[in-house]
């Protein structure tokens, strides 16, 4: 009888924590919507938070998508060599990274470098109380440090995510010409054939909606960041971890959506 | 004029500020003496709006700021300089960029003229050649003085001054205690310290005024507080480990 109680005392603090969880990142995200429109606006911190994001990312994301390019031509050889259809390796390869792993692993990446980062720096200031110094100096919070970042993981995010399709195909094309032998002309002519103006939008549609989830995720962390150093580690990890979920569950579901509309 | 008209302020269920009342005059210097814990710093920062109180009102002029919107409360807050307890500077900015912060944001000034307030704040309080240094370079007396200058440079009305001799050896604490007496007497302004420094409260303060269980419970003159009758303001003063403070304060009042 006392464990059901304590069970339920329990599942009661959990539900009302969350209520508020929510509660406080709709208010939030009221008040980046608010801040996005109206100024001051800060194009300086935009551009230096955009060149520290993008090029930060850059070689990491070079690496990651070159390699993801060759393990998908390569496994997709298996199969296709069976059927005698290498071929179609190059298409496979394009539009499983332009549809699917390019706009997703870069927004993994990003999430996990300058989500992490911003979800720090933010969750440092406000244990440090510099977040309500920025207040008394009658400057906001949110107009300040958020919006800027927003505007920057956007701009990063989108461009990193084309940058990363193109590295993914590279890498396809290395192990499709040099160790499938496919002819360089075939390869690049079945790369581009079976790609749509659509396919390429719909995965820039999904990075700008994952940039906007990192952003939100990082900063409220960062944001709500208590007791010092220890607060910071534990906003930094639920910062990560919560952009992840959020990534994979938004992916899955912006792409049941594209498929539905695009019948 | 500051009046704080039965505030209260509870954080997960402990009531930490219980009524309390509090009027600070214009051009005068108030420290708020207190334990540590006893809900100073929240005080400061109800008179500020960094925090809405549960019930009860700040009036700073004569505005009820628990109640105002955020940009006319952005605009009270103009009137402020704050100096935080860690100084709390921005540690992406230089100390420069730190102490310019509030002309960058909201004045139009030439940058000639942005730095030539900058030097000046610096010098207020004895610091030179520090301007490109970033706070992570700085010692922490350096830093206080670096987080006064900035708390001063928008020439504000009411200085609010959380712990201003909290981390710093004795000496530079008695210079910083200087430097605060050396503003007011300079700048006319009103003045609000908490500390529990008490050394520095008898050389900076016009008035003493003691938190105690949530309330103030007692409002005086430096001279006033030395000799006090009640025994849970002598305990505090002089430091005694033994007495109605530590008891659970059953011989106050």
């Amino acid at each position: 009888m006392l464990n059901i109680k304590k069970g339920i005392t329990v599942l009661g603090t959990k539900a009302v924590e969350f209520i508020r969880y929510i509660g406080a990142l709709t208010i939030f995200v009221g008040e980046i919507g608010f801040w996005l429109f109206h100024p001051p606006f800060r194009f300086k911190q935009v551009m230096r938070q955009t060149a520290r994001m993008g090029a930060s990312s850059l070689p990491i994301i070079s690496l990651i998508s070159l390699f993801i390019g060759m393990v998908l031509a390569l496994q997709s050889a298996y199969q296709m060599q069976k059927i005698q259809a290498e071929m179609y390796i190059a298409s496979l390869v394009a539009l499983s990274v332009i549809r699917e792993i390019g706009p997703v692993l870069t927004a993994l990446i990003v999430a996990g470098r300058c989500g992490a980062a911003i979800t720090a720096e933010i969750g440092t200031m406000k244990v440090t109380e510099q977040i309500d110094a920025l207040e008394t100096l009658a400057t906001n919070p949110i107009n300040y440090l958020v919006v800027p970042r927003f505007w920057a993981l956007l701009i990063s995010l989108v461009t990193l995510t084309i940058y990363a399709n193109f590295i993914g195909m590279v890498g396809g094309y290395i192990v499709g010409v040099a160790k499938l032998r496919i002819p360089h002309h075939m390869y690049i002519k079945m790369t581009f054939e079976p790609l749509r103006q659509s396919d390429m939008r719909n995965g820039l549609y999904k990075s700008f909606v994952f940039a906007i989830v990192i952003c939100i995720i990082a900063c409220f962390e960062g944001m709500r960041a208590k007791e010092g150093a220890e607060g910071v580690g534990k906003a930094t990890t639920s910062s990560v971890v919560r952009s992840f979920v959020l990534i994979i569950a938004c992916d899955c579901f912006l792409t049941a959506l594209m498929y539905f509309i695009g019948r | 004029m500051i009046e704080i008209i039965n505030l209260c302020k509870s954080f997960n269920g402990r009531k930490v500020l219980n009524n309390l009342n509090l009027t600070i005059n214009t051009g005068e210097t108030t420290v708020i003496i207190g334990r540590s814990g006893c809900g100073k710093s929240v005080l400061l920062k109800h008179i500020i709006g960094l925090l809405k109180p549960d019930e009860g009102q700040v009036f700073v002029d004569g505005k009820d700021i628990t109640r105002l919107s955020n940009k006319a409360l952005s605009q009270i807050r103009m009137k402020f300089g704050m100096l935080f307890q860690g100084s709390a500077l921005f540690d992406s900015l230089s100390v420069w960029e730190n102490v310019a912060f509030g002309m960058l944001e909201h004045d139009n000034k030439k940058k000639s003229d942005v730095i030539g307030r900058v030097r000046e704040c610096l010098s207020i309080v004895d610091l030179r050649n520090v301007e490109e240094f970033k706070p992570a370079e700085l010692s922490g007396g350096m830093r206080k003085r670096v987080g006064l200058a900035r708390a001063i440079c928008m020439k504000p009305e009411i200085i609010l001054y959380d712990e201003p001799t909290t981390g710093v050896d004795p000496i530079t604490g008695d210079a910083v205690n200087d430097l605060i007496r050396n503003l007011h007497d300079k700048l006319k302004v009103t003045a609000l310290a908490v500390t529990h420094d008490m050394t520095s409260a008898y050389k900076i303060a016009d008035k003493i005024a003691m938190l105690y269980d949530g309330k103030i419970i007692t409002v005086g003159t430096p001279d006033e507080i030395k000799n006090t009758s009640d025994p849970v303001v002598k305990q505090f003063i002089s430091g005694e480990a033994e007495g109605p403070i530590t008891r659970g304060g059953e011989d106050h009042g």
